[in-house]
């Protein structure tokens, strides 16, 4: 775990970029966790599934599988992949600042 | 940490519901991951692409210890049916896909499908036969060249 300065937001990363403490993670913080994950601008499509992440993590205290954001968050999971093309759940997860979803489907 | 893997092809060749759900959570669960994904459906596997097969692939309720159903049960008209019927309905509570719906959804995730030309031949189908989501009937050689430097899973 180390803390690391998101658009000087002081913030604790794990080893593989999730937040441990998702509470630390504000919505201006969000376009440069996007520039870090190779996204160069985040679209209203993409902040429906990090609202849709932090909504469900909150909520079920477990971020969503892409199987659920494809079919609870109102983006199909042919456009979560144009979106997100490395992985959706994963890194919309890192964007939202929630822990990595875990799920096998 | 080691390097972690870009890119997988996995053979499918099993026409049984235990034999095919494996292959396609891990398909699945590459492209989740980020990691590049084809699968090549030979044998009794095409069966998983096959228009009107796909809905009714079924558990094999002989000679799958697995089960520990006594084999002579196993072979009674039905039970193979019943079986997979008890299965999926599990599986329909874990929100686990139907397996035309998980080809669906893999297609969807950008993963490559392919049939084995040999195997499309062996059983006198074409492409009319396969769901749309097939990208191609390829030969091994073609199978090869995009499996390319990434790993391959045999199941």
């Amino acid at each position: 775990m180390t803390a690391t300065l998101i658009s000087g937001v002081s913030v604790e990363l794990n080893a593989e970029g999730f937040f441990e403490k998702p509470e630390q993670w504000v919505p201006e913080i969000a376009d440069e966790l996007a520039r870090q994950e190779g996204i160069a601008v985040l679209t209203d499509r993409h902040w429906q599934v990090i609202r849709f992440m932090r909504q469900e993590y909150f909520s079920r205290g477990s971020g969503p599988t892409v199987r659920t954001l494809g079919k609870a968050s109102g983006v199909s999971v042919k456009e979560l992949y144009e979106l997100f093309p490395h992985g959706p759940a994963k890194v919309a997860a890192r964007i939202a600042g929630i822990p990595k979803p875990r799920g096998c489907i | 940490m080691s390097d972690p893997i870009q890119k997988v092809s996995i053979i499918v060749s099993k026409g049984s519901l235990d034999g095919v759900y494996p292959a396609l959570i891990m398909a699945n669960g590459a492209r989740a991951e980020g990691i590049e994904a084809n699968l090549f459906f030979t044998f009794f596997g095409l069966d998983v692409i096959h228009v009107g097969r796909n809905e009714h692939i079924k558990i094999s309720t002989v000679g799958n210890p697995g089960l520990h159903m006594p084999t002579m049960l196993g072979g009674i008209p039905g039970v193979s049916s019943l079986t997979t019927h008890m299965m999926e309905r599990k599986m329909e509570h874990l929100d686990i896909p139907s397996i035309p719906e998980f080809i669906e959804m893999i297609s969807d995730t950008g993963a490559g499908l392919y049939a084995c030309k040999a195997s499309v031949d062996l059983f006198g189908l074409t492409q009319s036969d396969l769901v749309p989501q097939v990208q191609g009937i390829i030969t091994v050689g073609e199978f090869y060249e995009k499996a390319a430097g990434g790993q391959i899973i045999f199941t």
